[in-house]
């Protein structure tokens, strides 16, 4: 059976799968044999959880230039493993990082590079990936002509399930030939952003999202956002005006969501922001201006004072569950 | 690439990578039987303005165009792309170079960054490249990360914030969990955020001078590229298909009248959100 490669980093935070990861390795196992590339070490409980979900094999390498230079030596370790293996496909997260290894690795690999797919499927033994484009106006269903594919793809594309037998994959520790210029952009420092608490923005079911309306005070918009349990989302005139975290931005140049429930507060709803959240399943938009641009593609609209409005709709959440 | 050294802030050599793209203020389609984009419309991609934005700070600090320093505003695409390099130019770009081929039509971002990779390579010593964080036409963010691989220059991608202290490049990333300080040494390939810098416009100035300058094109042959590199035959992905979503409808719109909270708590219900 062809070997599919799932890159894993466990630079980070060693011991945990990310839920994406479990994702792609569903993915994987589905179009083929999954194998583990490991960024970092991996501990019987790691190899346990990989085994889980089918892995045979798993190839990681613990070298210190991985976590010391930006996504370059990461991206040799992907391509040097996929060749290893014979891969014939590479499945990553489709973060900055996880696109930009893709990316690299389709040049060491020669092969062709899909972002941001919403979702993988084996057609007549190649992968096709489904993905949106031009802000979500389009759907488009792809693939790679060359013997490897290397495919981002986003959360939620599946939904993740064990094996119906579990594996004892085997753990072989590989020694990467690091291209000198991999070794070349150095991370002197690193500084944890503090967490909030809230799910991530593109993992989230609902995100609850503030613009130029809130004025400031994104009180309303987390309290509704904290008793829905979203995440919490800004336009970007929003984090410009600094009154909420530049990762926290949805938009063009910002996170691409899409939820079950996108709440739009007191955002007019311009291109650069629908163009990171219009394909939401259903959107919500309290706007105190009727003709905002928002409205026209509302599920369901209020036209009101987002300080009114949502403490209300808090309390009446709160109160149904009572 | 080839090396050289850079004394103390001397003069740079910058190619600025500027893209043809539609316009995202109006409706953008797919067109014809390979589903490629439909370029009329078109115009400079607002995030390679922060791109040319950082080049040209870089240079005003070590004496702009008068010094020695070099931004070239460097495109490849149809006929039309050139008005990406011609307002480049009137921005202040220095030079501009237009990569026009007929065989270039319909290439992935793998055989783009090829010729990018071999256009580069045919204007000298360089020693930045700049890019936007993506293009808003196809938001992958896969060409930095293959010219950085193509072209052997460190990866210094998703700048929020870019200097240049001699030959030392500094730049800061932020990512969701961290944000990371990045250090290189000169010739790197740096992408840059929306967040990098606050772009300057034309001025009149700067449109007079433009009109003398004179943008180079550059053909497959002259970057020693075979027709079958690049375009679809050179391509490693194909799109099989694509459709239109349909365009999302207004549903319903309610006025408060001191009651709209509780109104949305009864739509998220019927919804079975909460």
């Amino acid at each position: 059976m062809r070997a599919i490669v799932v890159f894993i980093d466990q630079i980070d935070v060693p011991g945990t799968l990310h839920p994406t990861a479990h994702q792609l390795l569903t993915l994987a196992r589905a179009a083929g044999e999954p194998v583990a590339v490991v960024a970092g070490p991996v501990d019987a409980g790691l190899a346990a959880d990989l085994g889980a979900y089918g892995v045979t094999r798993i190839l990681h390498s613990e070298q210190a230039d991985l976590a010391d230079y930006l996504v370059a030596p990461k991206a040799d370790l992907v391509a040097q493993a996929a060749a290893a293996v014979s891969a014939s496909a590479v499945l990553l997260d489709n973060g900055p990082q996880g696109r930009e290894i893709a990316a690299r690795a389709g040049v060491a690999l020669n092969a062709g590079v899909i972002t941001d797919a919403v979702s993988v499927e084996s057609v007549d033994g190649a992968l096709v990936a489904h993905k949106s484009v031009l802000a979500g106006s389009y759907t488009v269903a792809a693939r790679a002509t060359s013997a490897v594919a290397v495919i981002s793809v986003k959360s939620h594309s599946v939904e993740a399930a064990p094996a119906a037998e579990a594996t004892t994959p085997a753990v072989e520790a590989i020694s990467v030939n690091f291209a000198p210029a991999s070794l070349g952009a150095r991370v002197v420092q690193r500084t944890p952003r503090a967490a909030s608490g809230r799910p991530e923005l593109e993992d989230a079911r609902i995100v609850v999202a503030g613009g130029r309306g809130v004025d400031g005070d994104f009180g309303p918009v987390e309290e509704l956002a904290d008793v829905l349990g979203a995440a919490v989302g800004a336009s970007r005139a929003a984090t410009d005006a600094g009154w909420i975290s530049h990762s926290a931005q949805v938009g063009q140049t910002g996170k691409k969501v899409s939820p079950q429930l996108y709440i739009s507060v007191g955002i007019s709803g311009a291109i650069q922001q629908k163009a990171g959240m219009q394909t939401s399943k259903v959107i919500v938009a309290v706007n105190k201006d009727p003709e905002s641009p928002i409205f026209e593609i509302a599920d369901f609209g209020i036209v009101g004072d987002l300080f009114k409005v949502l403490p209300q709709a808090v309390e009446e959440i709160k109160r149904r569950r009572g | 690439m080839t090396q050289r050294t850079v004394v103390e802030n001397s003069a740079l050599n910058i190619v600025v990578l500027v893209k043809y793209v539609p316009d995202t203020q109006f409706d953008r389609h797919l067109t014809g039987d390979s589903h490629r984009i439909d370029r009329n419309e078109s115009i400079l991609s607002e995030l390679d303005e922060y791109a040319l934005e950082a080049a040209l700070a870089l240079t005003d600090a070590r004496g702009g165009a008068k010094a020695g320093n070099k931004v070239t505003a460097l495109t490849l695409g149809p006929a039309a792309a050139a008005a990406a390099v011609k307002k480049s130019l009137q921005i202040g770009a220095t030079d501009g170079v237009h990569v026009s081929d007929e065989a270039l039509a319909g290439s992935d971002a793998s055989a783009t960054s090829l010729a990018l990779a071999a256009a580069i390579k045919t204007l000298g010593p360089v020693d930045l490249v700049i890019t936007g964080m993506a293009s808003t036409d196809g938001e992958t963010s896969i060409i930095p990360a293959q010219l950085s691989a193509r072209l052997g220059l460190p990866q210094l991608t998703f700048a929020s914030s870019l200097e240049v202290d001699g030959s030392t490049v500094t730049a800061r990333r932020d990512g969701d969990d961290f944000t990371e300080e990045i250090q290189a040494t000169l010739p790197v390939l740096v992408s840059v955020t929306d967040q990098a810098n606050e772009p300057r416009y034309p001025n009149f100035k700067g449109i007079i001078a433009a009109k003398k300058k004179k943008v180079a094109t550059l053909s497959l042959a002259e970057l020693g590229l075979p027709a079958d590199a690049v375009g679809p035959a050179g391509s490693l992905t194909r799109v099989d298909a694509a459709a239109e979503r349909p365009a999302r409808t207004a549903g319903t719109i309610i006025t408060d009248s001191g009651e709209a909270g509780v109104a949305l708590a009864d739509f998220l219900a019927a919804q079975k959100l909460i």
